[in-house]
This record gives structure tokens, C-alpha cells and sequence, in this order.
């Protein structure tokens, strides 16, 4: 597991932005057990980073991202970021989180929804304009204001999220399947404007998906999964030079990476794709959904 | 004279439509034009009634305290406007005074219940099956008992089986609004470490604006029934409610019917106004957006 990625990341040896240690997660429907959805998942993620997590649907890469930002608990193993429990680092507005959907508000301008987290940190009015403006020209919607949300496609609505998430500026920026929902062409463009906005920020980046191309161009490192119960099977060093363009996409290299992923997906018995349901992600949202009521 | 019904509904809907900002005349008299071509099968229909009513009337030759003509709906209507035995003005706005301070009791009521439930779970185990068992119960059968308790002739009396109605719809809404949120929202202002007064604030609270403004809408209708109800049973003359009951018993059927009629135009006006409420105030509703 080395961090052998190469720029973004001058310091690999240092501690890292965040440590997964043997974390076990278990779904149970009073005392029988439904769902092992994670396995002795062991996860180091090193300042800068960007590292992606891949599997079939099911292999519960959701659920360890939801782990890591503290939405929902380990059954037994530890999860430590920038040296303190995922809560604590919660607490200290540590995460920045992008979702499949932009989980925007329609009573919220463009610009009010971007400024909401610093509303919640008790920003002054003048310096959460001026972020959320930065914020906003960072991701190119300058000129989208004063819209409201509906008025947004749906890659622009996204990139409202992002711009949204990046904000407070968070150590770790945790994106769940945040193209998931986009064409491919909007996909690859928002690939682009990603690499950019990690490459501008510095920030590091753990990001779910199921799709291979992406998770290669994008990543420093990609981590393929496997289901029932979910395991990192493989971490692969992705040593394509930066900056990534669209050249990159027509690399040897490119393909070869493309390729020892989808070899590394087939070897831990999963096609991607694989339409069984996805009861960790499913349920753990159900359980939060109980727990934000009361 | 029958026509004098029709621009009832027509003027109303013209100043509801968010007019934003002051540009464009043009596009302002287009959209006229639409609101126009799409009321007019809905006017010219009442119309039609109305003049049908007339006549149909008049051709079977029934008896006016059976079915009196709009025409002298209407003529009763003038005749008892201010004053004399049966006054309908002031009446209606006595009747309105009533429903509408039943309405802020019974949605205050609703709100509080409403967020009690909503903030903690034990309150809504005891509160939501009261409620739900409370509307079942036919409330209208306590008037009576509201009479006794309050004073036949006090108005509160009538109020209180208004806010009795309106309780149960926005206490309902308003707590649906506030517990039906994403949970996607929920785990969002989770990642900021949000308080749970933040999420109320900025996520509960507008999510139920929408619920809010639904219950209302039922809300004056029923408050209204609620206080023209009350006064079946008794209490101040001069108000809607016995001015059915007493012209019907003196088989004065015209001014019954104008009675209701007042009754009817009172309601529409109340809800009319909740409608332009809400479009001021949840424009990004998605049932309240105007395409462009």
C-alpha cells in the first residue's frame, strides 16, 4: 500500500488525512444479521490524496465513505481522521460532503445554498458572500446567482454541491457516486472541473463510484471492492502524469490501468453492475433517517 | 343582473399571479389574455347555471320560498344588506370576526402540537393517536356543549368550535412538513455538526411551509362551518348562522339563501387571500412556479 502517486502528494510518509483499521460493519434486524456489508477493511489516505473506491453494487463502498464521515457507525474497527475519531472530526467540520444528489434547498438561491454551511459555522453576512461568490466562480456558476435550484440542469446543480462542500474548506472532501446520475458527456466534463478544483484546493478526496474510466482518470489510488461481504480486494496505484487532460484518456497506460481494474473487479467475483440489492447503503439511510426525527 | 356573479372569480385570479417586478407591459397583458381564455369555460359554465337557474325556475312556476330565482336571491340580498330584522352585512362580519379568531386559536394549537411532536418523540407517541382518535369524533355534536361552557351569547363560544376544526388539518400538515424531510438533508447538516434548532430553522421549518399553506386552505373553509355551526345552537342574533335559521323559520327562503350566498362569497375571499399568502411566501414552491 504504498502512496507512491507522485506531485499532489509531497508528503506520503506523513500521518495520514485518514486511517481505516479493521472496520467491520454488520446490518441486523433485531438479533439476526442481514447484511455483512463490510469485512477487515484496512484503509490508509494520505494528505492530497485522491482516492477512489470501486466495486459492484452492494459491496458496501457507500457504507465505509458513510463510516469515514461518522453518518454512520463502525460495527467494531476504528476510523481515525487527522488524528481524531471520525465524530470528533465531524464536529470540527472536517468533511465535505457531495452526495448522488445535489441535496439542494428550492427556498435557497443558488447562492444562499452555497452560503448555508457557513451560516451554520456563524460566518458574518460579508465574508459569506464573498466565499460563496469565490466558491461559485471556482465552479463557473458566477453568473447563476440568484437562480434557484430548479432552474439548474442537473450537472449544474452538482456543481453547486461542490462548490457548496468546498466552502469551509474541509480537510477531506467525501463524494458518494456524485455523477451517478449524469450523462456521460456532463460525467467526463465534471471529471475535468474535479481534477481542477483538487488540484486548485489541495484538498483530499475520497470518492465512490462505479465506473471504472472514472475512478482511473481521477484517482491517485483506486481501491476495488468486493461484495458480500464487502472487501477492499486490491488498491492500485494510478501513475498517470498530471495534469490530466483529455489525452489522458487516449494513454496505453490509461487502458492498461483501465483494464487491471476491471480484471481486479472480475477476480473479486463481481461484474459490475450486478443488480442485487444494495441493502447496506439502503438501510444505513433508513437508520438516519429514524435517528434525525427524534 | 345574473351577470353580476361572473367577475366574481375573474378579478381575483388577475391580482394573484406574482407580478415580478414592473417590466414588461407585454408580457403582463399576454398572460391577462391567458388568464382570461382559461377561466372563461369555468365563467361562462356558472353563468349558464345561473341563468338556467332562472329560468328553469320561472318555466316550472315553483314557489318561491321552494326555490327562489336568483333574481330574487339577489333583490333579498340588497333589501337586507345593512339593516332591518335580518341585517346580512353585519351579520356575515360578525360570523367572520368568529372564524377568524377561531382560526389563529386552532392554528396556533395545531403548531404548537405540531412542533412538540415533531422535537420529540415521546410527545408525538401521546399526542398524534389523541389527535387522530379526536378527529374521528364527529366535534360538530359539542357545539352544544361549547355554548354551555363559554356563554350562549359569548362569541368565543363559536370561535372555540371553529379552532376545534381547525386544529386537526394543520396539526396533521404541519407536522408531516416538519418530519418529512430528505434524509439526505438531514445527513447534509449532520456533516456540518448542525444543531438541532439549526435544522429546524433552516431545514424543518421551510419544508413544511408548503404543508402549512395546504392546511389553511381547508382550515378557513372549516373555520368558517365551524362558527356558522356554533350559531345554530343559539347565541347573538345578528350573525350568519341565525340569520338561516330565523329566515328559514319565517320561510323568508329568498333571504336564506342570500344568507348562504354571503356565506359562500366570505369564504372564497378568506381563501383567496390564503392563496396570494402563500404565493408571496413560498414563490420556489413547485406548485406556485410560473413558467416563464
Amino acid at each position: 500500500m504504498t502512496a507512491g502517486s507522485g506531485p499532489p502528494s509531497p508528503t506520503p510518509a506523513a500521518a495520514p488525512v485518514v486511517r481505516v483499521a479493521g472496520v467491520d460493519k454488520t446490518f441486523r434486524r433485531g438479533d439476526r444479521v442481514v447484511t455483512k456489508a463490510l469485512e477487515a477493511i484496512d484503509l490508509d489516505i494520505a494528505r492530497g490524496e485522491f482516492v477512489s473506491l470501486i466495486g459492484p453494487s452492494g459491496c458496501g463502498k457507500s457504507t465505509l465513505l458513510r463510516i469515514v464521515g461518522d453518518l454512520t457507525a463502525p460495527t467494531s474497527g476504528e476510523v481515525t481522521v487527522n488524528g481524531k475519531t471520525a465524530e470528533k472530526a465531524r464536529r470540527d467540520r472536517d468533511y465535505g460532503m457531495v452526495f448522488q444528489a445535489p441535496v439542494l434547498f428550492d427556498w435557497r438561491t443558488v447562492e444562499d445554498n452555497v452560503k448555508l454551511p457557513l451560516e451554520v459555522l456563524g460566518w458574518d453576512g460579508a465574508r459569506r458572500t464573498a466565499r460563496a461568490r469565490e466558491m461559485l466562480e471556482l465552479v463557473e456558476l458566477g453568473e447563476f446567482l440568484r437562480h434557484h435550484p430548479y432552474q439548474l440542469s442537473g450537472g449544474m446543480q452538482q456543481r453547486v454541491a461542490i462548490a457548496r462542500a468546498l466552502t469551509f474548506e474541509p480537510s477531506i472532501l467525501l463524494m458518494d457516486e456524485p455523477f451517478g446520475a449524469l450523462d456521460e458527456m456532463t460525467r467526463e466534463r465534471m471529471n475535468g472541473e474535479v481534477l481542477r478544483i483538487w488540484e486548485q484546493t489541495g484538498t483530499t478526496i475520497l470518492f465512490v463510484t462505479h465506473s471504472i474510466p472514472e475512478a482511473v482518470f481521477l484517482s491517485t489510488r483506486v481501491a476495488v471492492m468486493s461484495a458480500r461481504p464487502g472487501r477492499i480486494t486490491k488498491i492500485i496505484d494510478v501513475d498517470l502524469p498530471r495534469p490530466r487532460t483529455e489525452q489522458t484518456r487516449e494513454l496505453r497506460r490509461y487502458f492498461e490501468l483501465v483494464t487491471a481494474v476491471r480484471e481486479a473487479l472480475r477476480a473479486g467475483g463481481g461484474d459490475l453492475d450486478d443488480s442485487g440489492t444494495v441493502g447496506g447503503a439502503a438501510s444505513a439511510q433508513r437508520t438516519i433517517a429514524e435517528g434525525g426525527v427524534g | 343582473m345574473s351577470l353580476s356573479a361572473g367577475p366574481l372569480l375573474a378579478p381575483g385570479r388577475e391580482t394573484l399571479p406574482p407580478s415580478s417586478g414592473s417590466a414588461a407591459g407585454e408580457r403582463r397583458a399576454l398572460r391577462t389574455t391567458r388568464a382570461i381564455v382559461w377561466y372563461l369555460p369555468a365563467v361562462a359554465v356558472f353563468v349558464g347555471a345561473i341563468v338556467g337557474w332562472e329560468l328553469i325556475v320561472g318555466a316550472l312556476n315553483l314557489q318561491r320560498f321552494v326555490f327562489p330565482k336568483p333574481s330574487a336571491i339577489l333583490a333579498a340580498l340588497q333589501a337586507n344588506w345593512a339593516e332591518g330584522r335580518f341585517a346580512l352585512l353585519p351579520s356575515a362580519l360578525a360570523t367572520l370576526q368568529e372564524a377568524l379568531i377561531g382560526l389563529a386559536i386552532g392554528t396556533v394549537a395545531g403548531l404548537v402540537v405540531a412542533f412538540a411532536s415533531a422535537r420529540w418523540v415521546t410527545a408525538r407517541g401521546i399526542l398524534l393517536p389523541l389527535a387522530v382518535a379526536a378527529n374521528a369524533v364527529p366535534i360538530i355534536a359539542f357545539a352544544p356543549l361549547l355554548n354551555n361552557w363559554f356563554g350562549l351569547l359569548n362569541p368565543l363560544s363559536k370561535a372555540l368550535m371553529a379552532a376545534v376544526l381547525v386544529f386537526f388539518p394543520v396539526m396533521a400538515n404541519v407536522t408531516r412538513g416538519l418530519v418529512q424531510v430528505e434524509p439526505a438533508s438531514l445527513e447534509l447538516m449532520r456533516s456540518y455538526a448542525a444543531s438541532e434548532w439549526t435544522v429546524l430553522r433552516k431545514v424543518r421549518i421551510p419544508n413544511a411551509l408548503p404543508y402549512f399553506f395546504t392546511a389553511m386552505k381547508v382550515a378557513t373553509t372549516l373555520s368558517l362551518i365551524g362558527a356558522i355551526v356554533g350559531e345554530y345552537f343559539g347565541g347573538s342574533a345578528t350573525v350568519l348562522g341565525r340569520m338561516i335559521v330565523q329566515s328559514a323559520s319565517a320561510l323568508k327562503f329568498d333571504v336564506t339563501w342570500a344568507a348562504i350566498l354571503l356565506g359562500a362569497a366570505t369564504g372564497i375571499v378568506f381563501y383567496l387571500v390564503v392563496v396570494a399568502i402563500e404565493r408571496l411566501v413560498i414563490p420556489w414552491h413547485a406548485a406556485m412556479r410560473v413558467d416563464a
